[in-house]
């Protein structure tokens, strides 16, 4: 079985036919900053970058390595995402795919990652403009957290898989700050329910959660391409940002805090949405959740 | 600085800003022309319902008022860390916030931030960093995390980062380290309605911070790593 969350990216690249990397770990772009720290490099600043072939489809595509720092953007890790972004807007690919696993801005470069976040932030929204439509793909250990979850969120698709998370500040923070009964960072359960696929798909932040597997992954992104691709085709659907389509999300994102904004717990949520047994949401496969959820989920 | 003191030096003409929750909103004129104003006050963390404010004001300037300018005065401690907010998905909310912003300047709206206070870490990114330009006072601090939390999760010792500090412009704090790096036009020091001026008819249309951190040798790395990628070229130290 080829785990999605099990691979590191690298082997995560399995799900294109090929691929190009940009400025490989052979040309050893390390970060300039860890070394002061005596903190280790990698070659390739954990992540990825470059052009690859899925399906039918030229794309460009990054891969997070959460192996490395979590998968924390740096200087280097950033620029190669934005060069790749940037690169993308000039040659015009199908679209761009970002397997993202990354606790967000790398703390050991704090004022350069903070800059380069939110650099790639502008160059993910600079290329939808360009009508190249941006996937996000979450399915890796570290999830997708910090400046990078609200990255995330500026794509056009996501796709997670149920071990998927996606969120801002990591439970450990949100508990050092203000106490294990604010959110009790070793309860398994909790954090998977707030932060977890199952969760942001009945919310309405991701569209699609797929299997924990490459291949499920592959066939989502290629779907949500051709989605894309026909909507824009049908001039039903513009790649970049709308004022209908930020004044749509306005009012699902106000209607969220109206209709959930009072609840304790995630639980209480999928309940007032209506989701039958809530309390077995964790136990259903991805089949059997997507059936259950689909008549319920918001954000459609 | 109180944010009423910066108001009437920003806007010696006048103008209607109102606080609401630490949210802050208005109109003012500058050069002539109405400008909308947002912003935030007393380190306000940024939660779910201060994003869309903000948001919301954005929108509703984009849509009754095509092309005026937006500026967004910053003074937040960052998001806020509750669980609620994460079970909404605060993420969300502040992508939401910094497309909005987006989406203004894509249709011609001038948006300039201005850090007068404190900006950290989630609070900035949607806000003064999504701006086409983004300013600070002199005395406002800005950062990821403080050195001693930023020294327990990088387990680096937090006398060593106090001296790396000193030299490197990534730990520290202070608007000049954001200068050097470019996610800073400039430190506004003396008129602060001149400066305004200045700021929304000398807007960049595109994102140069890179190229500014290059010049002003604050990110050395950045730049040539993003030329290299676009122009399928080695990467060339600066």
């Amino acid at each position: 079985m080829s785990s999605y969350l099990e691979a590191n990216a690298r082997e995560r690249l399995a799900l294109f036919d090929s691929f190009e990397e940009f400025v490989g770990p052979a040309q050893r772009v390390v970060s300039p900053h860890l070394a002061q720290l005596n903190a280790p490099v990698s070659f390739d600043d954990g992540v990825v970058v470059g052009r690859a072939r899925l399906g039918d489809y030229a794309v460009f595509a990054a891969a997070q390595e959460g192996g490395f720092m979590g998968g924390a953007v740096g200087e280097v890790h950033g620029a190669k995402l934005v060069g790749m972004l940037r690169r993308a807007v000039a040659e015009k690919p199908d679209a761009v795919v970002l397997l993202l696993e990354t606790g967000g801005v790398r703390l050991h470069e704090a004022n350069a990652g903070l800059i380069a976040v939110s650099e790639v932030m502008r160059a993910v929204l600079d290329a939808r403009d360009a009508g190249i439509p941006v996937i996000v793909l979450i399915g890796g250990a570290n999830g997708a957290f910090g400046g990078m979850g609200i990255v995330a969120r500026c794509a056009n698709t996501l796709i997670i898989s149920e071990e998927g998370r996606l969120a801002m500040s990591g439970p450990e923070v949100i508990e050092t700050a203000n106490g294990v009964e604010e959110f009790d960072s070793r309860d398994r359960a909790l954090v998977w329910r707030t932060t977890g696929g199952k969760h942001r798909y009945l919310m309405g932040d991701v569209q699609r959660i797929v299997d924990d597997s490459v291949p499920a992954f592959r066939a989502a992104a290629i779907e949500a391409i051709a989605a894309i691709a026909a909507a824009r085709d049908a001039q039903n659907g513009a790649v970049g940002l709308t004022l209908e389509a930020m004044e749509a999300e306005q009012a699902m994102l106000e209607q969220r805090i109206a209709r959930f904004g009072a609840l304790p717990d995630p639980l209480d949520v999928w309940a007032a949405m209506g989701v039958g047994k809530p309390a077995e949401v964790p136990m259903l496969d991805v089949a059997a959740f997507t059936a259950a959820a689909n008549p319920h989920r918001q954000g459609v | 600085m109180d944010w009423k003191t910066l108001a009437n030096a920003l806007f010696p003409q006048g103008h209607d800003i109102s606080e609401h929750e630490n949210f802050l909103h208005g109109s003012a004129t500058v050069n002539g022309a109405a400008v909308t104003i947002i912003g935030t006050t007393d380190h306000a963390p940024i939660g779910v319902e201060i994003a869309l404010a903000q948001a919301r004001a954005i929108l509703a300037t984009v849509r009754a008022h095509p092309g005026r300018a937006i500026v967004m005065l910053v003074d937040t401690q960052g998001q806020r860390l509750r669980h609620r907010d994460e079970m909404l998905g605060i993420n969300s909310y502040m992508a939401h916030l910094g497309k909005c912003v987006d989406l203004a300047r894509r249709r011609g709206h001038r948006v300039i931030g201005l850090v007068y206070d404190q900006a950290l870490s989630g609070g900035f990114i949607t806000s003064g960093l999504m701006a086409d330009a983004c300013y600070a006072l002199p005395d406002a601090t800005i950062r990821v995390m403080a050195l001693p939390a930023m020294a327990r999760i990088t387990k680096v010792p937090e006398e060593t980062l106090i001296e790396l500090a000193k030299s490197n412009p990534v730990f520290a704090p202070g608007p000049e380290n954001y200068l050097r790096m470019g996610g800073l036009q400039a430190i506004w020091d003396g008129d602060l309605a001149a400066s305004l001026a200045a700021a929304l008819s000398d807007a960049p249309s595109r994102d140069e911070r890179s190229a500014l951190g290059l010049a002003r040798g604050g990110r050395k790395m950045a730049q040539p790593v993003i030329d290299a990628i676009v122009g399928s070229h080695h990467v060339r130290a600066a």
